[in-house]
């Protein structure tokens, strides 16, 4: 990574006369565009950098050393799963049967492809309990508004059309909330006890005939197993809901035990987190969702499925929800996906889960003497920290406190990158530490003991974090400005 | 095993500081009926020799045709250049970048990728943050809904492709949004229908396609005046890589473009991924969904680009939200940055000029044939539509090509004959004269 | 303060005659920090008590702001559309909508300023 800025952006290094295109001849003959109507022609240029191919080179190569991912350090970003990914993932995707197949191509051309997608399918459906997985969905968000389109197409389906409000727990991911409002539901907020769980008393209060199902992720956004899941789930059928597992902290519990074991009927996963696929600056991910057997039939179109003749169907059902994606998803992650579940095999895909827990709890264990840890006791693959302690400069009512903020920036310094911060908001200085099981004892040493330095520093000299970071390409940029300044093009 | 560095040592001294005797003890709390207790129903772990024999075993079961069919997916080429650029794994192994001071490279590729489509698009600005072209459609539909307040009814045309109508009817129907198609007459959207419709003063946008599922560059003068008049939005759907040369949604008047940007480049992929655009004017800047990237400086004085604008968004807005999306579609940004960069305007009209030229040159030899019968006179781009009459059928022709190795455009659902053609820049003239002479 | 009422959702109302004027407390600006953007309503729209009217927005936050009192939107401060941190200034100076009450008996239903000052403590 750079410590010093590469600044410019490409139409910066424009210069009229250039390119950076190779075409053939144009063969065929006598049509032209001007043939066109002009009132449907472009009136005016569109201004795009006019660049040769090596300035374009450099420029995208030094723009990338502005930037850190998994392979620069360790990322421990919280609910975010930042796990190494493999490299023979990005050589299967890679293969030209995948990425110059049209999806029109009839199917009995694109077996390997679908076959593909049907053993994901099962594979998912394996490791997560619920019995029926469609893979369209395009990111964990989207898996999300997916099965809760799901769940309200089952209650239509059975002509209860009051159930339209969903209970999510306050610790929950914003997207819960956000995906319910885009489904055209009514988010119900339900409390958490001292110990971080879902307040069950409080939820038994607001169960009704209206409620269509509960949104949950278990472990929760504290990194707490919820062990009252059982009785959670009992509560929600009861009253006729349906339980929604948000699969954004699936990785703990691999192999140990699964979503649908647990009582849930929908869940998403992201398979840019538990499966290893890159997150690429924030996408494309892809957000597989699976339900129960009594749900299959509403899963979007298109599905895929294995004929009686051995051989792979599209195919488009009446009952299903409707669609969510065109096509088949985001097809190259899934074969990324797909070859790290080889790759782990029945023998390594639980030891993830257990060593994604054993790093988050050895690290909380050896910090929280510096770090306000809120909620003792074992954790899952992550855990969240209150801030600082007093006595290292944490102080709630101190004006001059250090914050998560300027820890988060104190630790880009020390070439990693920061956690979570200001998530779960139960919390005010909330910071969510995801180590992930990737990362090797000797990594996870070396960030507890920055982690520690970082606190000694706060109580000596708070400036220095305030200030922070020092070495980055750039100092703290001034988010206020951003908003007034408005400036979203060149 | 590779991917886990723990070693048995590693991992005694490790449970030793958390306090537990084996790494099961780990789930103490977890209720014991909830455990598996049995070894997962997979295969067990293979080599990356074993992997690869498997997968490409697989990828041998698909068959690569010639492509003369879009429909969404277009055959375009990608120069070398961005495969290459996009290995590297400061792009790829980065997340959303809300750490600016180490993810300049992703905030100042976004930053270019907006400017580049808005440019595109003439509008004002882009977000970065769609899937694909058919949810950045549906996201535009819950725009309208959003900035018209009190009105939930949304026009969009019947000449959209069927399986991105339906994704958008799927968000319609469970965001509480009366979708209306605006029927169709020669293959053109019914103007008569929407200014009808428009004069109820209850709507709330209207969605039109560019160049259209049959392959019509359509006319919208007095489109974007007449849903003004009436306080609606005009959202003009627009195939990426025809932006180059065709009237741009901004030169419509329109107040959102959206569509899918996978014409500029971007692998047909069986299907994705794909990038959607979302661009609309400042004034509607609020009401936009997904992430945006700005212009500020540092505590240093220097140019530098942050995530902004995100009180609009999930994370902080929860239900209150424009939208649920948390992508940040990075990655695929960077491709269309570069590729747009490459390309240039000259470029990227040159692709147009010999998609277009390409396309007319078969429709005029497919006409010749005497198979086939054209179905529009309307003017068309690179893909166009008509209808076979060979004694076999339209299904039969075009399973035959597939056979010989020609992907014949797509069929159209339930209109029996009809089949859509789209050529591209990278189709040779060889290749189109084995697809005459088979035909 | 005479005349001012507060609601739990930390907007006041100043209240002149069969006018009141809207805004945010001091403590809601101080815990938005800088106020970047405030949603407002047209003049002439009818706001309703406990209803939402717009929204203030800071980098890292956002909030709904909630009507203390039903009425007739006469007026809106047109000054914080291009300089929001007025707010952040002074907050009470700066109002964000003028109401003409429909309901003066609403505002039993608010609190005084001792009782809010209790409740932000």
């Amino acid at each position: 990574m750079n410590n010093k800025y590469y600044s410019p952006l490409v139409f910066e290094l424009s210069k009229p006369g250039r390119s950076g295109y190779s075409l053939p001849k144009n063969h065929w003959g006598e049509h032209h565009i001007g043939d066109i109507n002009e009132n449907l022609l472009r009136q005016s240029k569109p201004e795009l950098p006019e660049v040769d191919e090596l300035t374009l080179v450099r420029h995208y190569t030094n723009m990338s050393n502005n930037n850190f991912g998994v392979d620069t350090g360790f990322y421990p970003l919280g609910s975010c799963t930042m796990k190494y990914n493999p490299k023979i993932n990005e050589e299967m995707a890679a293969l030209p049967a995948f990425t110059s197949l049209h999806p029109s191509t009839p199917e009995c051309l694109t077996q390997g492809a679908l076959e593909l997608y049907y053993n994901l399918q099962r594979a998912l459906s394996e490791i997560s309990g619920l019995s029926e997985f469609t893979l369209n969905p395009c990111a964990g968000a989207h898996g999300e508004l997916t099965g809760l389109m799901v769940i309200r197409a089952y209650h239509q389906s059975r002509g209860d059309h009051k159930r339209t409000k969903i209970i999510v727990p306050n610790s929950a991911h914003g997207t819960n909330p956000a995906s319910a409002a885009v489904c055209g539901l009514q988010i119900v907020e339900v409390g958490s006890t001292p110990q971080g769980t879902v307040d069950v008393e409080a939820l038994k209060e607001l169960l009704n005939d209206e409620v269509a199902g509960m949104m949950m992720t278990n472990p929760n956004t504290l990194g707490i197993f919820e062990t009252q899941i059982p009785q959670i789930a009992q509560l929600i059928h009861e009253c006729g809901g349906l339980m929604y597992y948000d699969g954004a902290n699936l990785n703990p519990m691999l192999g140990v035990c699964r979503p649908g074991d647990m009582g849930f009927d929908v869940m998403h996963i992201n398979l840019h987190k538990t499966f290893s696929t890159p997150h690429g600056g924030g996408g494309p991910g892809s957000g597989p969702v699976g339900v129960t057997a009594a749900l299959a039939e509403f899963l979007p179109n298109p599905k895929v499925v294995k004929g009686e003749d051995g051989l792979f169907h599209i195919t488009y059902s009446d009952s299903a929800l409707g669609s969510v994606s065109p096509l088949f998803g985001n097809f190259s992650v899934l074969v990324r996906a797909y070859t790290y579940i080889l790759s782990m095999g029945r023998e390594y895909i639980p030891m993830a889960g257990k060593l994604s827990v054993l790093n988050a709890n050895y690290i909380k264990e050896q910090l929280k003497a510096y770090y306000k840890l809120p909620i003792d006791g074992l954790c899952k693959h992550e855990f969240v920290f209150d801030g600082l302690l007093e006595e290292y400069g944490g102080g709630a009512h101190d004006a001059d406190k250090v914050t998560t903020l300027d820890i988060a920036k104190r630790l880009l310094d020390y070439g990693y990158h920061a956690p979570t911060i200001y998530f779960p908001l139960l919390f005010h200085e909330s910071m969510m530490i995801e180590p992930t099981e990737t990362e090797s004892k000797e990594t996870i040493d070396q960030f507890i003991e920055v982690m520690r330095k970082i606190a000694l520093e706060a109580k000596d000299d708070k400036a220095l974090l305030h200030g922070a970071p020092h070495h980055t390409p750039i100092r703290r940029p001034d988010d206020v400005f951003a908003v007034k300044n408005a400036k979203f093009t060149f | 095993m590779k991917y886990i560095p723990h070693t048995q040592a590693d991992i005694d001294q490790m449970l030793q500081v958390v306090g537990v005797d084996s790494l099961d003890d780990l789930y103490g709390e977890v209720p014991e009926q909830l455990k598996l207790k049995r070894e997962l129903d997979l295969p067990s772990a293979m080599s990356e020799i074993e992997i690869r024999n498997h997968i490409e075993a697989l990828a041998d079961q698909n068959k690569l045709l010639t492509i003369f069919a879009g429909a969404g997916s277009y055959d375009h080429y990608t120069p070398s250049v961005i495969p290459y650029i996009m290995s590297r794994s400061e792009f790829s192994t980065s997340y959303t970048p809300y750490q600016a001071e180490i993810s300049q490279g992703t905030l100042q590729y976004i930053f270019e990728y907006q400017t580049m489509m808005a440019r595109l698009t003439g509008l004002d600005i882009s977000n970065a943050s769609m899937y694909d072209g058919a949810t950045a459609t549906a996201e535009a539909m819950m725009m309208c809904v959003a900035a018209a307040k009190k009105r939930n009814k949304v026009l969009i045309a019947s000449t959209f492709a069927p399986r991105v109508l339906d994704v958008v009817a799927t968000y319609a129907k469970y965001h509480g949004v009366e979708l209306v198609k605006i029927p169709q007459i020669d293959g053109v959207s019914d103007k008569a229908f929407v200014d009808e419709a428009l004069a109820q003063d209850d709507v709330a946008g209207v969605i039109v396609a560019q160049p259209n599922y049959w392959g019509i560059v359509e006319d919208f003068t007095g489109w974007a005046d007449q849903c003004h008049e009436h306080k609606a939005l005009f959202v003009v759907n627009a195939i990426a890589s025809t932006l180059g040369v065709l009237r741009t949604p901004g030169e419509w008047g329109a107040d959102i473009a959206c569509g899918d940007a996978q014409s500029l480049g971007i692998p047909v992929g069986y299907g994705g991924p794909y990038i959607g655009y979302l661009c609309t004017t400042k004034a509607l800047i609020r009401k936009m969904p997904g992430r945006l990237v700005g212009e500020t400086v540092d505590a240093a004085g220097q140019r530098c680009f942050v995530l902004t604008m995100q009180a609009r968004e999930q994370h902080i807005r929860r239900e209150k939200a424009t939208s649920n999306i948390c992508t940040a579609q990075g990655y695929m940004c960077l491709h269309v940055a570069m590729y747009l960069s490459m390309m240039g305007e000259q470029g990227l009209r040159e692709v147009c000029q010999q998609s277009y030229s390409a396309a007319h040159y078969l429709h005029d030899k497919l006409l010749e044939t005497g198979k086939f019968e054209p179905c529009y006179s309307a003017p068309f781009f690179n893909e166009f539509t008509l209808k076979y009459t060979g004694e076999e059928g339209a299904k039969a022709f075009h399973k035959r090509m597939a056979e010989a190795g020609i992907l014949a455009g797509v069929l159209v659902e339930g209109e029996a004959d009809k089949i859509i053609f789209a050529v591209t820049e990278k189709r040779t003239p060889e290749e189109v004269a084995r697809f005459l002479s088979l035909v | 303060m005479e005349n001012v009422y507060f609601s739990e959702s930390h907007e006041y109302v100043r209240v002149e005659g069969e006018y009141g004027y809207v805004g945010i407390t001091d403590y809601a600006q101080h815990q938005l920090g800088n106020v970047v953007y405030v949603d407002m309503p047209e003049v002439d729209d009818e706001v309703s008590a406990g209803e939402e009217f717009g929204a203030v927005e800071s980098v890292k936050a956002a909030s709904d702001l909630i009507s203390p009192v039903s009425g007739e939107v006469v007026e809106r401060n047109d000054a914080l559309e291009d300089t929001p941190e007025l707010i952040n200034e002074d907050a009470f100076a700066n109002w964000i909508i003028k109401v003409k009450l429909s309901d003066p008996s609403e505002l039993e239903n608010l609190m005084s300023e001792d009782e809010y000052n209790r409740v932000c403590e």
